[in-house]
């Protein structure tokens, strides 16, 4: 195989893997949920509302629930003025919380809601975290019957999209924030005008020297018992690496699970395909990350 | 699946005939035009033709065309390079709906002391020429207004706007880049000193510009480090982009009067079919004064990037003024300055057509699009019921 025909099969590869995704890096979870939301519309009657985000800041969020006799969330409907994200985070959040009692509801935060989606771009984090307020915001209806829109407690740091420091505050500690650029893309504060930047930097260094050291430690993954992670792993091989390979004359087969290393043998064509390492790292190896857990290595098997 | 695109006020398809013209200078006529040998001589001859043909497209005389790599350059030059020539200091007039490759230059002179006037425009997009007589009342200026709009196609009154400017002793510069190939420009009738074009935006490819400079402008080179085009710009000539651009320009010369003016009915059928199958739309821009090629319109109650995911699954590219699909937490600048409200600004989408475009895309898009609207609409706590 000579360099021209080698980088034509590269550039078909990358086709594969990132055609029709757009202008943003969606994962295709999220795209499903935004092509096909799941529980659109309003209840009748419901326990509680949730309202938040408003139109000048480019989305928003309604969010009802009804509860069962048990107490359990037994009906949940969205309406969502946004972006694609903003309406797969929507879509996620219903399918999330659907069974839940409220106090377990209550406990799914933001980072949640774009793990559910396999990851959310950084800068629309802040469509997770609309999610997770339009929940807090319906349970605090149902408990209070304080009425559904979002009531601002606190001082005010972001006057052009209205977010206030216990928001700031929040975020920060939920995903472990060190930037004023990260705490733009999860809450948006900081995004208008920027004069309140400043004060950001100020709750972040603050927040940070509360802490101690070791909390500053990289995103857990979800945690799996092995057995459920060969499972993810097998499926995830089936569903999305297998058919991209097959189309190829290729195949792959799973040899070994051991911790966060994933043993594979590459079968038929791929077994001797020049671009073999660039499959297994850009293909086999970010499917398995997007789906089963982000810090997975792979690995051929040597024969 | 039929792909149908509607976003060439973003970029244009290049025209096979500019490519085809382009290849021999990538194989066999590889020379420096600079060289006194023959493999730099001919390449000369053509970089000079080519030079001709921009000429004719805008009525300039060849000797005021300089290539530049974009429009981008071609606007920094103008903007820097003329404020920095002029002596004494003068002030800088400009727009709040400029490309930020006005914008920016000139907020970078403000920051070092330059006096920046940024006018207002109404909620049509447009500026008012009283406006500009009390900006240049506070002394000599460069001036920058774009011909037309990028976003809404909006096309400032460039007779007036340059006949008031020079006849105050400014310098007039104009961002023409979305202008060129789809309006007659003649700067024999129209005396601006210094106009941008870009190459890719008239079905050349990207990755070249041009700056016209009136003989006799004063103006500063943006990069040192040659004697190319007369020196007011260093670097060895992009030979195959600037034969590309002048067949380009000799191409879109020819398509100015009846291809433009079916590029324009085209616009209408399709501005009048969504009006037709969508409620609640708004045009945002100047019907009266608008680009043939360009229609911006906003749907209410929705966000312009899920709609433009959906018409990206039919096949449809075209853009949005929303604050998602630039990444940013901002609706569009120009849509703003407008004053537009926030949800039609973030709602609105812009459908830029170009001569390859047929009667059967319009229909295409105008079978696809309202369902999709329909469907959003369903979604969002906005729409009526």
């Amino acid at each position: 195989m000579d360099i021209s025909r080698r980088t034509v099969y590269i550039s078909q590869w990358f086709m594969v893997q990132r055609g029709e995704k757009g202008m943003w890096d969606y994962t295709d979870k999220v795209l499903d949920h935004f092509r096909n939301p799941r529980n659109v519309g309003t209840l009748k009657d419901p326990d509680g509302v949730g309202e938040v985000g408003s139109m000048a800041c480019g989305d928003a969020l309604k969010l009802v629930f009804k509860l069962d006799k048990r107490g359990r969330i037994a009906d949940v409907k969205f309406q969502t003025f946004g972006c694609a994200s903003a309406i797969a985070s929507s879509s996620a959040l219903t399918e999330m919380i659907k069974g839940l009692t409220l106090e377990e509801a209550e406990k799914v935060t933001n980072q949640d809601i774009a793990n559910f989606l396999g990851g959310l771009p950084e800068q629309k984090m802040h469509c997770s975290v609309m999610g997770r307020e339009a929940l807090e915001v319906a349970i605090a209806n149902y408990r209070t019957g304080k009425t559904s829109k979002k009531i601002l407690e606190g001082k005010v740091v972001c006057h052009c999209f209205g977010v206030t420091e216990d928001e700031i505050v929040r975020v920060v500690r939920e995903n472990r924030l060190t930037t004023v650029e990260q705490v733009t893309n999860y809450c948006k504060a900081g995004g208008g005008c920027g004069k309140c930047r400043g004060e950001i930097e100020a709750i972040i260094t603050r927040i940070r020297g509360e802490e101690p050291a070791a909390a500053v430690a990289p995103q857990s993954c979800p945690r799996l018992t092995t057995l459920q992670k060969i499972r993810l792993i097998e499926e995830t091989m089936e569903k999305e690496i297998r058919p991209a390979l097959k189309k190829d004359g290729g195949d792959i087969e799973l040899m070994d699970v051991v911790d966060n290393r994933v043993v594979v043998a590459l079968r038929g064509m791929c077994a001797n395909c020049q671009v073999a390492q660039f499959t297994l790292k850009d293909v086999v190896e970010a499917k398995l990350r997007e789906f089963v857990a982000p810090n997975l290595v792979v690995e051929e098997a040597h024969p | 699946m039929r792909t149908v695109y509607l976003d060439n006020n973003a970029t244009t398809q290049p025209a096979p005939e500019v490519i085809e013209a382009m290849l021999p200078f990538f194989t066999e006529l590889w020379g420096n035009p600079s060289s006194m040998h023959v493999f730099g001589g001919q390449v000369r001859r053509h970089v000079e033709l080519a030079r001709a043909q921009v000429a004719e497209l805008i009525g300039a005389d060849p000797s005021e065309i300089l290539f530049t790599s974009c429009g981008t350059e071609s606007d920094n030059m103008a903007i820097r390079g003329a404020v920095e020539a002029a002596s004494p200091p003068v002030n800088v007039i400009t727009t709040r709906v400029e490309h930020p490759a006005v914008l920016e230059p000139c907020r970078m002179l403000k920051e070092r002391g330059v006096p920046v006037i940024e006018l207002e425009v109404d909620d049509k997009g447009q500026i008012r020429l009283d406006d500009l007589r009390l900006a240049l009342s506070r002394g000599r200026a460069v001036v920058s207004l774009m011909w037309a709009n990028n976003e809404t196609g909006v096309i400032f009154p460039m007779a007036e706007a340059t006949e008031l400017v020079k006849a105050s002793g400014g310098i007039m510069h104009t961002d023409a880049i979305q202008a060129a190939g789809k309006l007659p420009i003649d700067v024999r009738r129209l005396p601006v000193d210094l106009l941008s074009l870009s190459g890719h935006k008239l079905h050349a490819p990207k990755g070249i510009g041009v700056l016209f400079i009136r003989r006799g402008t004063r103006i500063r080179p943006l990069l040192l480090g040659g004697h190319q085009e007369n020196g007011k710009r260093g670097g060895t000539e992009n030979v195959p982009y600037i034969v590309g651009l002048g067949h380009a320009c000799e191409l879109a010369a020819r398509a100015l009067g009846d291809e433009m003016t079916r590029v324009a009915t085209l616009r209408d059928r399709l501005q009048a079919g969504i009006q037709a199958a969508c409620p609640d739309v708004r045009l945002n821009g100047d019907e009266a004064q608008r680009l043939p090629n360009t229609l911006n319109i906003s749907f209410q109650y929705i966000e312009g990037e899920s709609i433009l995911y959906h018409l990206s699954d039919c096949g449809i590219a075209a853009s949005s003024g929303s604050a998602c699909t630039s990444g940013s937490l901002e609706p569009s600048h120009v849509i703003r300055a407008m004053g537009v409200p926030f949800m039609a600004a973030h709602g609105s989408i812009r459908f830029s057509l170009s001569r390859y475009n047929t009667a059967a895309d319009i229909e295409y898009v105008l079978k696809n699009l309202p369902p999709i609207i329909k469907k959003l609409r369903a979604i969002s706590p906005f729409a009526a019921p």
